[in-house]
């Protein structure tokens, strides 16, 4: 007999784990729009549009953390290059943003500002098709597939492995930085993309559309959630730990690890582009500073804190850790980087499950004492 | 029953061809072919590491169904032949045939192992956070493509074919334990389970009682030799006492050649193989 596919869906999760998602979508769908809208600015309950903005993008954060934490935790594959993913999502949707702008930018013409600045007389031909909201979405889950496809084909049929993969990525989201600071590529340059003003016709800093990003980004975290769950439940998700734990084992079982690291790391990388893909609209800017070296570094930072190979585990270092620098760059902005070093070294030495292995730790000796 | 007699059903009951190598016919490059009686054929392999050569026309065959013992000192080349075996190693020169058609000097490391060879590694290497029941889940003779394992599901026949397994290897009790925690010869006997969930046609092991208590290693070799007859098996072993009681052919490798073949008294007088061992 087989089990129908709906139930298996349903066992991704406990129902613990189905309860915390479904209050984490009850806050950010209803709570948080209404306590915005409904509530008058002046009163203590008043969320306001910082906020928002500040949590959407930590949002998006999180689910390049949990990205991240597919292909790190489970596979144990460490990638220090996940910002170029993220990137490349950003800026397929920021094509789309500078057509939006229509005529409304600085010289009042057809193309974006920059290419007018450069004397060029029409889009280049890789703009083909950008004004279009659908071609865009294709564009942020296609490009980072294709990159990650071509790069880690040829990576893990090398066998490259541990901390030579983790160099050869760094210095890949490097050298794309480096081709996406020339003016000559038609990504703007180091400025990038930005002064958007509209997406789908909608005013981009309108509150109604700002929620309804923040709205997405929330159902898109969640959903990326529920899909992580169901795959490393899957045997697919034993194999792929399997692979981790003992690769020449599973080689000889009969196993090709090649197609299964080149599977998550697929999956990773087109997740990062849909964050990167919500994270633009709602910072309103994207440059290559997104690709540069420590970016990507700092991502593998949110999972060590919050616990790699946990799910949840990556959610909770993505909002801890950016929540600290949020405010670290208000008060003491010149310490941000020691913080996050000391952090790093914290949390190597001492917790290296991060914060979920440190609250298990503690559940255990409360359930002994108890 | 017996669990060794409980081996028999459970590796040979089942039907051919429903799951067979024939679907998986992407990975392999002609069926096995056992009609001519030979299950491994290997001739004048050599392989060498910068100038050592670790194996030196190598010359070696398994019947079909036959239980053949590898011994030799240290360095003698037994863990390079399973290298070259099981594709973890290219030979500079010679041939390496599986039955009559399978060319192993051309498949990767799972081809071959879908092919029908099994190899149990010197050390126990099993996946140690995962649970006694998902080793053998994972090591189950079935399509291993990724679409495949991200929609698999077991069934109850699976289940069942665990759970004799499980008996077969004495861990019926430790199914969900996590492996890391068994004993070191409880992980040689689910790394031989693994094996056997393979359904191989052509077993390796590398030193399978290393490590055994001797009530274990005897257990071993009564089931090796339930297995034999089915199944060919290649044993690479030092301890002596096992080695006799398996009671097949033994072959002596020395400096990368086979030195001495026949049965275990033959080979433990012939002066040759007496040097290597007790000479310089």
């Amino acid at each position: 007999m087989r089990t129908p596919l709906s139930v298996r869906f349903l066992s991704a999760l406990d129902t613990k784990g189905w309860l915390v998602l479904g209050v984490f979508l009850t806050l950010t769908l209803l709570v948080v729009p209404l306590l915005n809208l409904a509530v008058p600015e002046d009163s203590a309950f008043h969320v306001s549009a910082y906020f928002i903005t500040l949590i959407g993008k930590i949002m998006c954060y999180a689910l390049v953390a949990v990205a991240m934490d597919l292909i790190w935790g489970f596979g144990g594959i460490l990638s220090l290059g996940h910002g170029l993913f993220f990137a490349l999502g950003g800026y397929a949707f920021g094509m789309y943003l500078m057509r939006q702008i229509g005529r409304d930018g600085s010289y009042g013409a057809d193309l974006p500002d920059f290419m007018i600045f450069l004397d060029w007389k029409e889009l280049p031909w890789f703009w083909f098709g950008s004004d279009s909201f659908g071609w865009a979405m294709l564009l942020v889950v296609l490009v980072p597939a294709l990159v990650a496809f071509v790069f880690g084909y040829f990576a893990f049929r090398s066998r490259i492995k541990g901390v030579y993969f983790s160099i050869i990525t760094q210095a890949l989201t490097y050298a794309a930085m480096l081709l996406f600071f020339r003016n000559e590529t038609g990504f703007g340059g180091n400025n990038g993309f930005t002064d958007f003003k509209r997406i789908l016709g909608y005013s981009i800093t309108a509150p109604e559309t700002r929620l309804v990003l923040f709205g997405l980004t929330a159902l898109a975290l969640a959903a990326t959630l529920v899909f992580a769950a169901w795959l490393v439940k899957s045997k697919f998700g034993r194999v792929l730990t399997a692979i981790r734990d003992a690769e020449s084992r599973v080689m000889f079982i009969g196993y090709n690890p090649l197609w299964y690291k080149l599977t998550i790391w697929v999956i990773s990388a087109v997740l990062c582009g849909i964050a990167g893909a919500l994270y633009v609209p709602q910072v309103g800017i994207i440059n290559p500073g997104e690709m540069s070296t420590a970016n990507s570094i700092e991502i593998a930072i949110w999972v060590a804190v919050g616990g790699r190979g946990t799910l949840i585990g990556p959610v909770i270092g993505a909002f801890v850790v950016n929540l600290a620098k949020s405010w670290f760059t208000v008060s003491f902005p010149e310490y941000w980087l020691f913080f996050l070093g000391l952090l790093f070294i914290i949390v190597t030495l001492f917790l290296p499950q991060g914060l979920v292995g440190l609250w298990k730790k503690f559940a255990a000796r409360k359930g002994v004492a108890a | 029953m017996s669990p060794l007699s409980a081996s028999k059903d459970l590796l040979d009951g089942r039907p051919e061809g429903s799951d067979g190598i024939d679907q998986l016919g992407h990975v392999v490059t002609g069926e096995l072919d056992l009609s001519h009686g030979v299950a491994l054929y290997l001739e004048d392999i050599t392989v060498s590491f910068d100038g050592f050569k670790a194996l030196n026309n190598l010359n070696l065959a398994i019947d079909a169904g036959e239980l053949r013992c590898i011994i030799g000192p240290n360095g003698a080349g037994k863990t390079t032949m399973m290298d070259v075996i099981t594709g973890k190693t290219r030979p500079d020169s010679g041939k390496a045939f599986f039955g009559q058609s399978i060319d192993l000097t051309r498949l990767s490391e799972p081809e071959i192992a879908h092919a029908g060879i099994g190899r149990k590694f010197q050390k126990p290497t099993i996946f140690e956070q995962h649970s006694v029941f998902e080793n053998l889940e994972l090591a189950m003779k079935t399509d291993k493509r990724v679409w495949k394992s991200l929609l698999a599901w077991l069934s109850g026949e699976q289940r069942d074919r665990i759970a004799d397994t499980l008996k077969l290897i004495r861990l019926n009790g430790e199914a969900d334990r996590p492996a890391g925690l068994l004993s070191h010869g409880q992980k040689q006997w689910l790394e031989i389970g693994m094996l056997l969930m393979q359904e191989p046609k052509l077993l390796l092991l590398d030193e399978p009682v290393a490590g055994m208590t001797d009530d274990e290693t005897m257990r071993t070799a009564e089931l090796f030799v339930s297995l034999a007859g089915k199944h060919s098996l290649v044993v690479v072993e030092h301890d002596m006492a096992f080695v006799e009681r398996l009671g097949g052919k033994v072959t002596v490798l020395h400096e990368g050649s086979v030195l001495a073949e026949g049965d275990l008294a033959t080979v433990q007088n012939d002066p040759r193989v007496i040097e290597v061992y007790l000479g310089r």
